[in-house]
């Protein structure tokens, strides 16, 4: 199955905060690393989320407007069962723990797996400008603050590929 | 099926080179699979790859995360030890199929 243009660097791009969005782009991420590929990941506007150190792990997944969430059981949740107050931290805290039983480990952990594979972690200076956050508000582990120039600029390369989640 | 001969003894393999029965995995074997793929083994490689077959014989998934519940290395030891794609070539070294986890 081997190809002749191997992928060589994934640059990936997470622009929003839901449980779906944050973890397309660590599983993406992390599953680069784990086959020798390079990885960068840059999270903007609400996908800033995912790296502000008291929100990175406890995403939320939208409990309204969202036709693919389903009632145990196999029913579609209805648009007024997720107007409930409490609704969407429950239903995504069910969704967590459902996932860490398939051994897929919180948002923190699992972009300490990135790192440790050699994979880079990057915010989007706009959007940290925008909903005011300082470094200091950013997961310690965070390579930088970049401009899309930047981004541009180090998602170059023969065999890159950029992923928008 | 294929056969391989790996330190004077014939294993049998799939079509990626993995061990299709991990009984007939010895040691010295694992060392020159590790060869082939530019790696001298150590005490540490030994322990963690014992540590992969065990999870496998007790019909446990493998997954990256599982390397830091080991007690032996952390995952940046393991990419160190094994560069590139290190739990596909830790498994394949240490004679058990390749992990069809996406984790």
């Amino acid at each position: 199955m081997e190809s002749n243009n191997p992928i060589k660097k994934v640059n990936i791009i997470c622009a929003k905060a839901a449980i779906e969005d944050v973890y397309a782009a660590l599983v993406l991420g992390n599953g680069a690393v784990m086959e020798g590929i390079e990885a960068n990941l840059f999270f903007t506007f609400f996908g800033l989320d995912a790296i502000v150190k008291k929100r990175m792990d406890k995403p939320h997944t939208a409990v309204v407007g969202n036709p693919g969430l389903r009632l145990p059981g196999g029913l579609r949740m209805p648009t007024l069962l997720g107007v409930i107050p409490g609704m969407e931290a429950m239903t995504s805290s069910m969704m967590l723990s459902s996932m860490e039983k398939l051994d897929i480990p919180p948002v923190s952990e699992f972009l300490e797996l990135i790192k440790a594979g050699g994979g880079k972690v990057y915010a989007c200076k706009l959007a940290m400008d925008m909903f005011k956050f300082t470094k200091e508000d950013l997961w310690d582990d965070v390579d930088g603050v970049l401009t899309v120039g930047e981004f541009y600029a180090l998602a170059g390369g023969e065999g890159s590929h950029i992923i928008f989640t | 099926m294929t056969q391989i001969r790996y330190a004077g003894v014939t294993v049998d393999v799939n079509e990626e080179g993995y061990f299709t029965n991990p009984s007939q995995w010895t040691k010295d074997i694992a060392a020159e699979i590790a060869k082939e793929e530019g790696i001298v083994l150590t005490d540490q490689h030994y322990a963690i790859i014992e540590f992969l077959r065990n999870r496998h014989n007790n019909g446990e998934a493998l997954s990256i995360r599982s390397i830091n519940h080991s007690g032996i290395i952390d995952v940046k030891t393991f990419y160190q030890l094994f560069p590139g794609a290190p739990l596909k070539k830790a498994t394949k070294i240490a004679g058990i199929p390749k992990p069809s986890s996406c984790i």
